[in-house]
């Protein structure tokens, strides 16, 4: 088991990581990637359950799907040095003949990748059906999905969300990231999501709230309750509360750089702020 | 002249349904998914012998698309069932990226395609889905046309990875091919030989080609007749061969002209071998209501409106 200290250092690299593709395609999408490197780091290096290597059926382990695939910059960083594919390759993000698409794919047989994502709402309907397969195959591990806060907007999420609780989806964890930004400003100003813990309860789900979702022992804490609840008759939801861009000061607390690309100026800032851990690539 | 008996009418969703059964038998990756249409889509005799590979979805289409993009995740071979609307248009984009730009091997089965469905009208009769699947790369769209053609292909997608789009219909037509014809994706069946005329037809329209060709006999003109069951991908050799005999070709389909079997066979007839064609299709408009016979009347999908199309394109030779 890594140390907070550990799973710190990964995150500073991550975040390092996810500015340095974002510029130098100049494109791509840095503040919501920055807010959930925690959770991505946490989750790949303790939470799941993982096999060695990669296969599409992953039967025997746990699976992540990714429903808001705009934030690929941190899912890219974190399958590379989690082993998934070197990390060498994170150099080719959104070029030409790239296996990292602008959104994750799984036409270009990336591994660590079980779904297209990028046209949003689409994902926990694929992590309930990864699920209900887990069921058929007497799978016990478990399918967690991320999903942004502005993406529940989507009609289909709440269509699935019914379903998980109408059909005692019990081995699946859906992450909310509650940033609070989407694209055109607040979610509050473009369309309010409400109460998001009433709204999941109301559906019949179990909800756990991580306050700080941008805290790794936070993270590590809060999931391992969300853990605990599967099994029980009923779908889990974690609300996952994060700041947008974190740990690059000028790019929190805002949706400005929802899908923009830092200039050479604010690149090397943002790395000033993040110095080297584990090596760029 | 090869002649065909009709065995019966019974309605091509029947035939989904008979071998959605036995594939529940054959193979134990096979599950199924419905959107509160079980009865309209016949998959009771599923539902009912295998219970824990049925998933009963409610009225929720897109989330059914993705549930089964989900369960091939773990090896499943899911089969989804609702009206063609509501299987294609209503949910283009979840099988746009979930289904067909991820691989996925899910079976999306549509019935009450087109015109036949009748008195429920334009809001339910699609007209475009074979367009909006057939431009979905590693698509493949098939439309049978009868009970034992359509319960022949079930059990065949079964067996070929990817996604599928299976196209059935509502009214009960005449059930002619054989009991035991093998289905083979892509494959064309060459029903009648003859030297005047090709009919390429696909669907409910097949059998109203074999009445046609009887009409046409009698006036003399030798009608050749091929079963496009798959669109995509097309037997194009089966339509130039054919073509290179009789010089001409009239298509037939329950579909509109744009987007539909006919715009695929001019688009291999253009490049390969340029033909006179016409089209036996509706003309980019809605349907609406009335009797499944009245509107294939009045919309011109019948073995008269297909006679008089060859005769007018055998003109043009």
């Amino acid at each position: 088991m890594a140390t907070t200290q550990q799973l710190e250092d990964i995150t500073t690299q991550v975040r390092r990581d996810i500015l340095r593709m974002v510029h130098k395609v100049n494109s791509g999408h840095p503040g919501g990637s920055l807010g959930c490197a925690e959770f991505f780091v946490t989750l790949y290096n303790e939470i799941m359950d993982r096999k060695d290597g990669f296969d599409m059926d992953g039967i025997g382990e746990d699976l992540f799907f990714l429903s808001n695939g705009h934030i690929s910059p941190v899912y890219y960083s974190v399958l590379a040095r989690t082993g998934y594919f070197p990390v060498n390759e994170l150099n080719t993000f959104r070029l030409i003949n790239s296996r990292l698409q602008g959104h994750p794919t799984t036409h270009e047989d990336l591994p660590g990748v079980r779904i297209a994502s990028g046209s949003l709402g689409q994902g926990m309907s694929v992590a309930l059906g990864a699920a209900q397969a887990k069921k058929l195959n007497g799978d016990n591990h478990l399918v967690y999905s991320l999903h942004g806060d502005g993406e529940l907007q989507e009609g289909q999420n709440w269509e699935a969300i019914m379903y998980a609780a109408g059909n005692k989806v019990d081995n699946i964890i859906s992450t909310i990231d509650l940033n609070g930004q989407q694209i055109d400003g607040s979610t509050d100003t473009v369309l309010p999501l409400g109460s998001l813990r009433d709204k999941f309860e109301a559906f019949g789900w179990t909800v756990v709230d991580i306050e700080e979702g941008n805290n790794v022992d936070a993270i590590l804490k809060g999931m391992a309750e969300a853990k605990s609840l599967t099994g029980k008759g009923k779908p889990v939801c974690v609300l996952l509360k994060t700041v947008m861009g974190n740990g690059v000061d000028f790019m929190m607390h805002t949706h400005a750089w929802h899908g923009k690309a830092p200039n050479d100026e604010q690149l090397a800032e943002g790395l000033s702020q993040n110095p080297e851990t584990l090596g760029d690539y | 002249m090869k002649t065909y008996e009709n065995q019966g009418n019974k309605d091509t969703r029947s035939g989904f349904g008979a071998g959605l059964t036995e594939l529940g038998q054959t193979n134990e990756n096979v599950v199924a998914l419905c959107a509160d249409l079980i009865g309209s889509l016949k998959m009771d005799d599923f539902k009912k012998n295998h219970p824990e590979r049925f998933y009963q979805v409610g009225i929720a289409e897109a989330n059914m698309i993705g549930l089964a993009a989900g369960l091939t995740i773990g090896g499943k071979i899911p089969f989804t069932g609702t009206f063609a609307n509501f299987s294609t248009g209503r949910v283009y984009d979840q099988i746009r990226q979930s289904v067909a730009y991820s691989d996925k091997n899910v079976k999306i089965c549509a019935s009450h395609a087109g015109l036949t469905l009748g008195e429920d009208g334009a809001t339910h009769q699609i007209l475009e889905d074979i367009g909006l699947m057939k431009m979905l790369p590693g698509m493949t769209v098939i439309n049978p046309c009868d009970y034992n053609q359509t319960k022949a292909a079930t059990i065949a997608i079964a067996e070929h990875h990817g996604p599928v789009y299976l196209r059935f219909g509502r009214p009960k037509v005449a059930n002619f091919t054989p009991f035991d014809q093998k289905f083979e994706i892509g494959k064309a069946l060459h029903l009648v030989d003859g030297t005047d005329v090709t009919i390429v037809a696909t669907g409910h329209l097949v059998w109203e080609a074999l009445e046609a060709v009887k009409t046409l006999n009698e006036k003399g003109i030798s009608a050749e007749v091929i079963n496009i069951h798959t669109i995509k991908p097309l037997d194009a050799k089966a339509i130039i061969d054919s073509v290179s005999k009789t010089k001409c070709i009239v298509t037939a389909e329950e579909h509109n002209h744009l987007g539909g079997l006919g715009e695929s066979v001019a688009r291999v007839l253009s490049q390969h071998k340029p033909t006179p064609q016409e089209f036996i299709a509706t003309n980019d408009t809605f349907g609406e209501s009335g009797t499944p016979a009245q509107l294939m009347e009045k919309y011109g999908l019948n073995a008269n409106a297909i006679v008089k199309a060859c005769e007018k394109v055998i003109k043009r030779k």
